[in-house]
């Protein structure tokens, strides 16, 4: 039995046969749906998410399963004080396969300590959201066509944004990656990163404050809010979450065929007027979230794909 | 020079950092035990200058060569048999370590859930870092 806890955990061909996996479900979806027919998803929201649990529960709805589960620690047995480990193996009687979001960072590895039933962290805390990654992922090598040979700009919040860090740790295992770290220099890729992942791997990296003119050479651009929640200091915050935003004018500076990726939500570092410009990818992120999660579900449950 | 009675069966620590021999006398539960421990301070060492030593009657049940490989690799511990070393241990850093030290992060899970062991991993040797094995939070020393 797997779970996916950190993507890192799947080496890249595991990750390229799934991403393989998603394309198919993406361009033969009614094929795929019945292969879950009978099986049950249980989603364990400890806090708050629109996306990621509407998310887990299409991707399953769309296999032809059946979902349950809460989406706050209000309206779950942890209101009584019950520890991750006894909910898992209480879910494990109900459900074929749990994905879980936790505040707490190392949640995911507890309940699948215990668990008898396949997990998938869907965020814990700051520390990993493995699905984001995959759906990031999925969406460089359905637009791109490839995942090496390119120029990644990530701009924004470079140091407090877990995605961020995780597409970096997962991007660097595919060959000629090159990126461009694009932050103010209070909001700068945290120093392990820079040192443990990207020198460590000998990847090209430049770290720069001017998205104007970093815009040229990328062939995808990766955007991240600057998150309120991260700041102690309201001053900070005000001060930093206009430092970027993209908008028709940056645009003209990209090449034609570099596209723009979002986690969402976001704010206004991406003006509503680039929606319409066939660059920008974020919505279509959406959608890939949904095909990877479905794969990812099919794997984990090892359901066969179908003829 | 001082001197201490030899051991007829029990461990020697030797080659403990001068200074340092209180704090694994704590660390190590010595304090707890029933039996004899002589803790030498400040010993004339070739290779150290100055050293600190235990010496603890027994058997090697009473220590924990986990804890005493992540206080400090450096230290020799001696068997000792009939007055003689029968045995000299190095130590190792250790690859993991359970409830040692604890995860001082507190958006770790291991701060809300308090049965839940603390444990660690070496995560590398060179820096001598662990990380905490669910939140992977750096401990430092």
């Amino acid at each position: 039995m797997r779970h996916m806890l950190n993507p890192l955990d799947f080496s890249v061909e595991e990750i390229d046969r799934l991403l393989s996996l998603a394309s198919d479900i993406e361009h033969n979806l009614p094929k795929y749906a019945h292969v879950c027919d009978g099986k049950k998803l249980a989603t364990l929201f400890y806090e708050p998410s629109t996306r990621t649990r509407l998310s887990f529960e299409s991707a399953m709805l769309s296999l032809g399963g059946s979902v349950l589960g809460f989406s706050s620690a209000d309206s779950s047995s942890a209101a009584k004080g019950e520890s991750v480990s006894d909910t898992i193996r209480t879910i494990s009687c109900y459900a074929d396969i749990a994905a879980m979001r936790h505040p707490k960072e190392g949640s995911a590895l507890v309940a699948s300590q215990a668990s008898s039933i396949p997990v998938i962290n869907a965020g814990d805390g700051g520390h990993q959201h493995p699905t984001q990654t995959l759906t990031d992922l999925m969406t460089i090598r359905s637009l791109n066509g490839k995942l090496n040979n390119m120029t990644i700009g990530l701009c924004g919040d470079l140091k407090f944004g877990r995605t961020v860090h995780s597409l970096i740790n997962a991007m660097v295992r595919y060959p000629d990656i090159r990126f461009v770290l694009i932050a103010p220099d209070e909001l700068r890729i945290p120093s392990y990163i820079r040192e443990d992942v990207l020198k460590a791997n000998k990847v090209e990296f430049k770290e720069v404050n001017n998205l104007d003119e970093a815009m040229p050479e990328l062939d995808i651009l990766y955007m991240t809010r600057v998150q309120k929640e991260r700041f102690f200091n309201e001053e900070d915050y005000i001060r930093l979450k206009d430092c970027y935003i993209l908008d028709k004018k940056k645009m003209k500076l990209a090449r034609e065929n570099m596209y723009v990726l979002h986690p969402l939500p976001r704010v206004n570092e991406i003006s509503t007027e680039v929606d319409s410009d066939p660059r920008a990818a974020y919505f279509k992120q959406v959608q890939y979230g949904v095909y990877v999660r479905m794969a990812l579900i099919m794997t984990l449950l090892e359901v066969e794909k179908p003829c | 020079m001082l001197n201490i009675s030899g051991l007829n069966e029990g461990i020697v620590l030797d080659h403990i950092e001068a200074g340092k021999s209180l704090d694994i006398y704590y660390h190590l539960g010595l304090d707890k035990l029933e039996c004899q421990v002589a803790i030498i301070k400040n010993a004339r060492s070739s290779k150290m200058g100055r050293k600190d030593i235990i010496k603890i009657e027994g058997g090697l049940d009473k220590l924990d060569l986990q804890m005493l490989g992540y206080i400090d690799h450096n230290i020799t511990v001696n068997i000792i048999q009939d007055n003689k070393i029968v045995e000299k241990k190095t130590l190792k850093l250790p690859k993991k370590i359970t409830n040692v030290i604890k995860c001082k992060n507190p958006r770790c899970i291991t701060s809300i859930e308090q049965e839940l062991p603390h444990v660690f991993y070496l995560a590398d040797e060179r820096t001598e870092t662990y990380r905490c094995m669910y939140c992977e939070e750096k401990y430092g020393k």
